[in-house]
């Protein structure tokens, strides 16, 4: 049995006149990716490797590095960038997954939940840090 | 079953398929890799807010961390994160490079050769303080 299958790009099919978000989607996954590589591979570089891990890990060390607008800036772009790019990631496994529309639909709403949560939550962190707050 | 379809549709299909190929097995890796460093985040951004409640609450809870069991997650933290990353770079390069589609094999060795080049020496510098203190040396 031949398989029938429409050449990539054929010319049958209309163009969609619904909305862009898929291609909008798709391309931030990428552009945002570039981005990411600098930001997280330079702060797993830089934590894990030349200042030697989680044993030197502590209050002060963070107070150290938040004093400084650069990494402040760094860490929120990173923030923002993985919660958005990890979680459109997500959006697309939990479509290619779920067999249920609600299931879908439950899913998707404990994603979003838990983005707006870790967003909000890191960015409120890292503007409000406080060096001298009391033990 | 699987392997003989498999086989037939690949020559039906003149010998380009993706199901069971190595380029399938780079996505499912992607993907993985992906969803586990998501799920990192959301734990690594909940403990670092820690910072916001009390330097001590903090610094115990980063204590826990500090043994050698976490030490060899982080180290499969960054091969994760070092896998999705260069991997990502191969796709877009077949996504927006006109050579990229011919290449996809090649890049997907050359992916796996970086990796191993970085993790190598990467892994050696994580786990020297853990071995040390496992070994009774230094601190
Ligand atoms: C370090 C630099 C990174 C690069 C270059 C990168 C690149 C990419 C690219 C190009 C895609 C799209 C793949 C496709 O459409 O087939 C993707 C998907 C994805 N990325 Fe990343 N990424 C990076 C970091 C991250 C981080 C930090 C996270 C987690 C917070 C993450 C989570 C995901 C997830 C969940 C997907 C969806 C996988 C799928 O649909 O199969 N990525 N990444």
């Amino acid at each position: 049995m031949a398989i029938a299958l429409d050449a990539p790009r054929s010319t049958r099919r209309k163009p969609s006149r619904r909305s862009n978000f898929e291609l909008q989607a798709w391309l931030f996954m990428r552009i945002s990716g570039l981005a990411l590589i600098v930001l997280v591979l330079g702060h797993l570089f830089i934590m894990n490797i030349l200042d030697g891990g989680v044993h030197r890990i502590n209050f002060a060390f963070v107070a150290g590095r938040w004093s400084s607008p650069f990494w402040q800036f760094w860490d929120l772009s990173m923030l923002w960038l993985a919660q958005l790019h990890g979680g459109n990631g997500l959006r697309t496994v939990i479509n290619d997954y779920a067999r249920k529309d609600a299931t879908r639909f439950w899913l998707k709403m404990v994603l979003y939940v838990s983005m707006v949560l870790i967003i909000s939550l890191g960015t409120f962190v890292i503007f409000t840090f406080n060096p001298n707050i009391s033990n | 079953m699987a392997s003989s379809t498999t086989a037939a549709s690949a020559v039906a299909s003149g010998g380009k398929l993706y199901r069971g190929d190595l380029g399938m097995w780079s996505w499912v890796a992607h993907r993985i890799t992906g969803v586990a460093t998501f799920f990192f985040l959301f734990a690594h951004v909940l403990d670092t807010a820690l910072v916001r409640v009390s330097p001590n609450i903090y610094d115990e809870t980063i204590a826990t961390y500090k043994n050698p069991l976490v030490n060899l997650m982080e180290i499969g933290l960054v091969g994760a994160v070092l896998y999705h990353a260069l991997n990502g770079i191969r796709v877009m390069l077949v996504d927006f490079w006109s050579k990229g589609p011919k290449y996809q094999r090649v890049m997907l060795w050359a992916t796996l050769a970086i990796w191993f080049a970085v993790m190598v020496p990467g892994a050696y510098f994580m786990i020297l303080r853990t071995a040390k203190t496992l070994l009774g040396g230094g601190h």
